[in-house]
């Protein structure tokens, strides 16, 4: 397990390597010329040559491209994803202060489909071809194909501006800080409502088939039959010895599930308007404010990276029969 | 000879002494077994509906007549605009007409598609009307008739559908073809380069590429393309990996054949199974992407008729329902039909398959 663990941490390295090259070279397909961007056009025809050389100078844009990538790299090792475009603040900064926004809506959402999907997914394995299995099963599916940002948009259509009885943007009211202690959290929730729908009818679909899926793998094993060959009664069956072997694979998907709690949906936070890392990313993107483009699409690889480790590490750690070599 | 065994083995040993033959038979049991599956057979109606949909676009909504009179010939303005016509078939003589005055006088028009309406004509005195009997599903803030736009939409989507997935087909295949069969380090380099991609959150990636690309069909074609071969390049690698263990592979090398030839002739036919039913789901999910695409303003671009499009525009107009409904559910169906197809060809192809989130 070690030995695994080490090599694994071994074969990061390139793959990290990899993914700031991927990274760079992007920011360099970037079409037009790079001061004028830094200065978004306020650069004109009149600018004399040596003030534009100068410019490219103290950008280091002069320089051959595998230094630029270094000192890009060097500053990107320490967290330095520059500064924006727009504003002219650390890109790292700004992802911070995003950071919260996102974790709200999906540490929440990741909750409710988690306490919804384990029963249902146990519950239609367990009686596996009966009338709740099917139904719940092609209803789970419809609802999973269902395209989100139609479902925000339908959702919209009809709380907020049909009925006008739920907020459709934003995470706040702009007078919640009059509205006291309770009124203040209630707007903050009533807010959160169709997002975090939006967000988690997918995943409850998602999460529930796989758990199913999950439990009838367990079903069929020997010591369910040897647990019911011995006499145990049924709900000790199911809690002790079904449900638990489920939660296995459920433990690794909730790791590789780990990036999406932080890079944020990009469809429904601009629909929202929810302040977030997906929404920053989006603004971002349509501003060609490439410094946050770059960061955030290098810390979120980094993360994802990080959580496929830990998926599998927890995974051997969870389940004595896996051994890795 | 010893080709299919793999096909054999799934076909339930079933001998042929013809190669291709054999091939043909998998497919052919395959199919038999698909046809059992209402839903995958659903599927398959739906897309073969939407392409016919999609080919007879022009003559359905159109407004140039498919028969008119013009200056003492019979011409077919609209049947001109299909696809195998539209080629060859010109009418430069028609090139300055306003066909909005034109489609009504009857003399002149003598048959028009049942949808008068093209899906890129506006009329500023029918903006945002309800569904009602001339235009099916209302129209849009531009007046544009939503019908003639959804319809002509569908093109666009399973266009932009099929090449993306075409283009990660040929990479992933590439890819996973050269790490599963050369190995070591061919496949240590190209295994990391698949997880590299792998690591970007799906809409990054493409989000990243797409804000320094000007929109259009083509580069939004390209950009999902090259980004979401992943998946198919691993499938791919693992039946690579399996099948030059195979004594076909063994057989064909010993008869001298090179390198090139084992890949293309004889292990990326047996391999194509699994790897086509990853590229049914990638269909689906290319069509998702691009009329998200289109929805946030990335994709493709006004005047041309996308579903994510009219979507967009629904975002406005708060009480246009129709603007949301419609759209939302020619994509919802589109998916929904390619992920049936998939899981379908799926479970005929691999009885011992489970389950597998499908594409999204």
């Amino acid at each position: 397990m070690l030995n695994y663990t080490i090599r694994r941490l071994l074969l990061l390295i390139p793959t990290l390597f990899g993914i700031t090259v991927v990274t760079f070279i992007i920011v360099n397909l970037a079409p037009g010329d790079p001061v004028e961007l830094i200065n978004r056009g306020e650069m004109d025809a009149r600018i004399s040559p040596a003030a534009y050389h100068q410019m490219l100078h103290l950008y280091g844009l002069d320089d051959p491209i595998h230094v630029r990538y270094f000192t890009w790299l060097k500053r990107v090792a320490t967290l330095d994803f520059g500064t924006s475009f727009l504003d002219h603040r650390p890109v790292t900064q700004k992802i911070i202060e995003r950071l919260p926004a996102t974790l709200t809506l999906n540490v929440w959402s990741l909750l409710i489909s988690l306490v919804l999907a384990i029963p249902l997914g146990l519950y239609s394995a367990l009686r596996q071809h009966s009338r709740f299995d099917k139904l719940g099963g092609t209803a789970l599916y419809l609802l999973y194909s269902l395209p989100e940002f139609w479902v925000a948009l339908l959702l919209i259509m009809f709380f907020g501006v049909k009925l006008k009885i739920l907020p459709i943007n934003g995470m706040q009211s702009i007078d919640a800080r009059t509205l006291g202690f309770w009124g203040y959290w209630w707007d903050r929730f009533v807010h959160m409502i169709l997002p975090i729908f939006c967000l988690t009818y997918g995943s409850l679909a998602f999460l529930s088939r796989f758990v199913r899926g999950s439990s009838l793998e367990v079903i069929r094993q020997d010591y369910i039959r040897t647990a019911r060959a011995k006499g145990l009664d049924e709900t000790r069956i199911v809690y002790t010895h079904v449900f638990r072997n489920t939660l296995i694979p459920v433990l690794t998907l909730l790791g590789l599930l780990l990036p999406a709690l932080i890079s944020g949906s990009i469809i429904l936070e601009s629909i929202f308007s929810w302040p977030g890392v997906g929404n920053l990313f989006f603004n971002a993107v349509l501003a060609r404010d490439y410094p946050v483009v770059m960061g955030l699409s290098t810390i979120t690889a980094v993360v994802v990276l990080i959580s496929t480790l830990l998926a599998d590490l927890l995974y051997a750690w969870a389940d004595p029969r896996v051994t890795y070599r | 000879m010893m080709q299919s065994v793999q096909a054999d083995l799934r076909a339930g040993g079933q001998a042929d002494s013809n190669d291709a033959s054999r091939r043909r038979g998998f497919a052919r049991i395959v199919w038999k077994r698909m046809q059992r599956d209402y839903f995958a057979m659903a599927g398959l109606v739906v897309i073969a509906t939407l392409f016919a949909a999609s080919w007879l676009a022009p003559v359905i909504a159109n407004n140039r007549p498919i028969i008119m009179s013009w200056e003492g010939r019979t011409l077919f303005p609209a049947v001109a605009q299909m696809v195998p016509f539209k080629f060859f078939v010109k009418y430069p003589q028609l090139s300055t007409l306003d066909f909005e005055d034109l489609k009504y006088d009857e003399s002149v028009a003598l048959m028009m598609p049942p949808v008068p309406y093209s899906p890129i004509a506006t009329s500023l005195d029918h903006r945002l009307e309800r569904p009602d009997q001339r235009h099916w599903m209302g129209t849009d803030e531009l007046g544009r008739d939503v019908f003639a736009r959804l319809l002509y939409g569908t093109g666009i989507s399973l266009k932009v559908g099929l090449v993306a997935t075409g283009i990660s087909l040929v990479i992933g295949l590439f890819i996973g073809a050269l790490a599963g069969y050369y190995g070591g380090i061919a496949d240590i380099v190209l295994s990391r380069l698949i997880e590299i991609v792998i690591c970007f959150p799906f809409l990054f990636l493409i989000l990243a590429v797409i804000a320094f690309l000007p929109p259009n069909i083509y580069n939004i074609m390209i950009v999902i393309g090259i980004t979401r071969w992943t998946e198919i390049a691993r499938y791919a690698r693992a039946e690579f990996v399996r099948l030059k263990a195979h004594e076909f592979t063994e057989a064909a090398r010993a008869l001298g054949a090179r390198d090139m030839t084992i890949i293309f002739r004889h292990i990326l036919p047996n391999s194509l199974a699994p790897v086509l039913v990853t590229a049914t789901f990638g269909v689906a999910s290319a069509v998702l992407i691009e009329n998200s695409l289109t929805f946030l303003g990335l994709g493709i671009q006004p005047p041309a008729p996308s579903w994510g499009g009219v979507l967009a525009s629904a975002r406005e107009q708060d009480f246009a329902w129709w603007l949301t409904i419609f759209p939302g559910i020619a994509i919802f169906v589109t998916v929904t039909a390619y992920n049936l197809l998939g899981e379908g060809l799926r479970d005929a192809s691999d009885p011992r398959a489970t389950f597998r989130p499908s594409s999204r």
